[in-house]
């Protein structure tokens, strides 16, 4: 069977294939990082104490997350994800405005963000593992390297999808026709959407493993 | 979304957009500076959900043009919540049929 890539709305369901089709795939993610959270509300109910480990520099019972984690590089990282969450959506408006330049500047810097937000989480774990501690270490921090590193590896794979369209992608747009431009147009809108869905984890990673 | 838009819709929604950045980034402060407070799990949960569920609302809604997007997407998205919920439900019922944990979260006033 034949699906066709239109990015006009079919009449049955009143949107295009690939809009659906990434909506279908983000309620299966739903699923995927649910699994996880409620992984995450098990253990923390069964645990005698949560965080449940000692403190790295003091080597008593830490009572509280942020005596294990960086509040502060993870409200940064908070803050990173948002503003790459802004730029990947006026990068699509950009494109709305059939302004090439714009576009291309805007994903540029939701890249360089999500890149960002990387070498944060990788100071993060660096300093775990320069304190001798690994998920193997406690359930706090079995979960914690679970939920972080499943979201570290979308936010992998948003970058990939991101630079492509950045680099040898953008050609459907500078060699295309004006059916090629409404069909890069709309590669970055679903593209966006799964971006959009990265931070949206993150909004509820933050709270639940660093502040409470 | 519409496919059709003129730029000064367009000029329209990318305001919208910087404003929820606006609040995005208000709502991250309220959310770290309130979990100094040093509350007890159950309100400081309860607190840090309503934030984060806002914050999810405002990049699901805007962002992601939820606001103004096709009722099948609103379909798939509430078969997800339904499963989401029985996967959940299944998870904390098998929890509570444990008795000390039940005990447990009664004396934590979580439940």
């Amino acid at each position: 069977m034949q699906i066709p890539y239109e990015v006009t709305p079919r009449p049955d369901t009143g949107v295009n294939n690939a809009k659906l089709g990434i909506w279908l795939f983000l309620a299966s993610e739903v699923m995927l990082f649910g699994g996880l959270f409620a992984a995450y509300v098990f253990l923390r109910m069964g645990a005698d104490a949560w965080p449940g480990m000692e403190t790295f520099d003091t080597h008593v019972m830490a009572t509280r997350a942020d005596q294990i984690l960086s509040v502060p590089l993870a409200t940064l990282n908070t803050v990173i994800l948002i503003a790459s969450s802004v730029t990947m959506v006026l990068s699509w408006a950009a494109l709305k405005m059939n302004n090439f330049k714009q576009f291309r500047l805007q994903m540029g810097l939701t890249i360089l963000l999500a890149l960002g937000f990387l070498v944060v989480k990788a100071f993060e774990y660096g300093d775990k593992f320069s304190h001798g501690v690994a998920p193997e270490t406690s359930n706090f921090l079995g979960i914690y390297f679970v939920l972080t590193g499943l979201h570290a590896v979308h936010v992998t794979g948003g970058i990939l999808v991101n630079a492509y369209f950045w680099g040898p992608g953008a050609k459907m747009w500078t060699q295309g026709s004006v059916r090629a431009k409404a069909h890069f147009t709309n590669r970055i809108e679903v593209a966006g959407l799964y971006w959009h869905f990265v931070d949206l984890v993150w909004i509820f990673l933050f709270p639940m493993i660093y502040l409470i | 979304m519409a496919a059709e838009m003129t730029v000064q819709e367009v000029k329209r929604h990318v305001r919208v957009y910087l404003m929820v950045f606006g609040a995005l980034l208000v709502l991250t402060l309220v959310t770290v500076l309130v979990s100094y407070l040093d509350m007890s799990l159950a309100p400081a949960l309860a607190v840090a959900l309503f934030i984060a569920i806002i914050k999810a609302s405002l990049v699901a809604l805007y962002f992601m043009h939820l606001i103004s997007e096709r009722q099948v997407i609103y379909w798939v998205l509430v078969l997800a919540a339904a499963f989401l919920v029985g996967m959940f439900a299944l998870f904390i019922s098998s929890l509570l049929d444990q008795a000390e944990v039940a005990v447990m979260l009664m004396g934590a006033g979580v439940a």
